[in-house]
């Protein structure tokens, strides 16, 4: 009787167990669109501490630079897009609570993760040159290309590689070896996250068997292998308040609710955490019911 | 269909037909339109000067059709591929797209600013990052629009350089400015391009019923002789019945550039 390849099921809690202070953590999706949010709001709940932060920001940044969880943050952007500017991150950057900024072109940031996902020092690119993001980042380089183009010897962005300790996407549906769906429209860039990271950690809205996963659903759109993968967490609604369709769309009650708060006074931000943040992710889950609850009685 | 002008329109309605003529000569491109007045803009450029542009739902899909603002799309419409941000990247390099964005500060070199206001270590005000600015204008056109033309978007030096514009892409070398294609300038009082002196800013037109004086009060540095500058052509009879009866029927581009109080053209 064959064996088959290892189950990879973790619980929430124990993804985050698999954290270190100081480590470099790369978060799927794309601003406020299928962040792994179940797994953000437990590493609120930790005493992680320093962390360096990869990513096409939305809440997840906000959320966690409001918390002081990090150290260093990468990104090129960071917008809850029906609410352009993000306000926890807004905040952090203009009190200068970030010890340390990388913002970067969003596409410079897809080749920073390709160059590690193919494990280079750099690519070359054209985007950056010219731009402040090479003054603001003096540490980032250009190359001179070998070859004449016609043009001479291109001088061009070596885009250095965005190397991560750890991963975390949330993708629609998994098998308990971590192959994993996107079901939605988009891809955003999980795979290349995945391959960017040390260990990549896959939350899903359901864990289904392998033959589950492509029945109803082209074999194109398993996005993430499991040879990417070293864990697999079940979280339902796990990306709200993002976006996660066909599962659900973005929660743009709840989604005005935290911008309000965290743009309000210290003690509208409080009252947000003690209402939403300050159980686990049922308890989470449980208070986002109960305030959709409300708000369909108030527009009735 | 006669095209001969009429006086019945808005400002937002001659924003609308200058951001179209920005598109109508890009050929079979990706018009990536960030905002409404852009996608306005786009959307009456394909259904008029450039049938051959590609446009997409601003998500995933490029649409075979041309639907109006914000309309969710549903199974009735016509998908003609598939456009994730990671083909988007792929387009940039390639070329073939031609983006019009937002800026919140725009300078006299056609450098833009979307990244903060101040000091970039401790910003008085964050804005939304660099997003893709630094790669658009090195690699393909790259267009602004301005709905609120004054001397705090228009502005002598961008306090962070996010799009880049001409002469810093120069100064750069060729892997910089050998795409660098800052092609237009959008407010709501007027047009500009950067074939200035030095490749500066230099206003084409002011939309009907504004005056030079008006931009050049409303601009943060000298915008030079102004005295031959000519009047934005007015939207044509069909490009207003696609507007409103098809493209914006619910008036959303009044929200955005509302109608001015003193010189209305109505």
């Amino acid at each position: 009787m064959s064996r088959g390849p290892r189950d990879k099921r973790m619980s929430i809690d124990e993804v985050v167990a698999e954290l270190r202070d100081g480590m470099t953590i790369g978060i799927g999706g794309w601003g406020p669109r299928r962040k792994p949010m179940a797994l953000v709001r437990a590493i609120l709940r930790s005493d992680l501490t320093d962390l360096t932060i990869v990513s096409w920001g939305g809440a997840d940044v906000g959320l966690l630079v409001r918390a002081g969880k990090v150290r260093k943050l990468v990104y090129a952007f960071v917008s809850l897009d029906s609410i352009p500017l993000e306000p926890n991150f807004q905040r952090a950057r203009q009190a200068g609570t970030i010890p340390e900024v990388v913002e970067l072109d969003e596409g410079m940031f897809q080749t920073g993760l390709r160059a590690a996902a193919q494990r280079l020092p750099f690519l070359p690119m054209r985007a950056g040159l010219g731009s402040d993001v090479l003054v603001n980042n003096p540490w980032i380089k250009t190359v001179t290309s070998p070859y004449d183009d016609g043009v001479g010897h291109e001088e061009l962005v070596a885009v250095p590689a965005l190397r991560l300790d750890v991963a975390l996407v949330h993708l629609n549906r998994a098998d308990c070896h971590g192959n994993a769906t996107y079901l939605g429209p988009d891809p955003y860039f999980d795979d290349l996250f995945a391959m960017a990271a040390e260990r990549t950690f896959v939350s899903v809205e359901e864990i289904v068997d392998t033959a589950g996963l492509t029945v109803d659903t082209p074999v194109q759109q398993v996005l993430v292998d499991r040879m990417m993968v070293s864990g697999v967490v079940e979280t339902p609604h796990g990306a709200h308040f993002t976006t996660c369709v066909p599962d659900y769309e973005r929660d743009e009650k709840f989604q005005k609710a935290y911008a309000a708060a965290a743009s309000g006074s210290d003690q509208d931000w409080a009252a947000f955490e003690e209402r939403f943040l300050s159980g686990d992710e049922t308890a989470y889950q449980a208070a986002v019911a109960a305030f959709t609850a409300e708000q369909q009685e108030a527009d009735q | 269909m006669s095209d001969s002008p009429t006086h019945d329109y808005t400002r937002a309605d001659v924003c609308a037909s200058a951001i179209a003529d920005a598109f109508k000569d890009d050929g079979e491109i990706f018009a990536s339109p960030m905002g409404m007045l852009p996608m306005l803009g786009v959307r009456l450029a394909k259904l008029t000067s450039n049938p051959d542009l590609a446009i997409s739902d601003g998500e995933s899909l490029f649409l075979a059709g041309v639907p109006p603002l914000f309309a969710k799309a549903g199974p009735h419409e016509v998908v003609e591929g598939w456009i994730p941000f990671r083909k988007v990247f792929d387009v940039i390099a390639y070329g073939k797209r031609h983006v019009m964005m937002g800026a919140t500060q725009v300078d006299r070199d056609g450098n833009q600013n979307i990244s903060a206001i101040g000091d970039f270590a401790q910003p008085t005000r964050q804005l939304l990052g660099s997003r893709g600015a630094p790669g658009n204008t090195a690699n393909n056109r790259t267009s602004y629009w301005v709905p609120k033309h004054s001397a705090r978007v228009f502005v002598d030096q961008v306090d962070v350089v996010t799009g880049v514009g001409p002469k810093r892409a120069a100064a750069a070398g060729p892997g910089a400015s050998r795409f660098n294609d800052i092609h237009r300038v959008v407010s709501n009082l007027g047009v500009f391009d950067v074939n200035g002196p030095d490749h500066t800013l230099r206003l084409l037109s002011v939309h009907p019923g504004v005056t030079t004086d008006e931009v050049q009060a409303a601009t943060g540095f000298d915008l030079g002789d102004l005295t031959d500058v000519p009047v934005t052509r007015e939207p044509t009879a069909e490009e207003l019945v696609i507007i409103r009866e098809v493209l914006d029927p619910r008036s959303l581009r009044h929200r955005e550039v509302p109608e001015p109080a003193e010189e209305s053209t109505r």
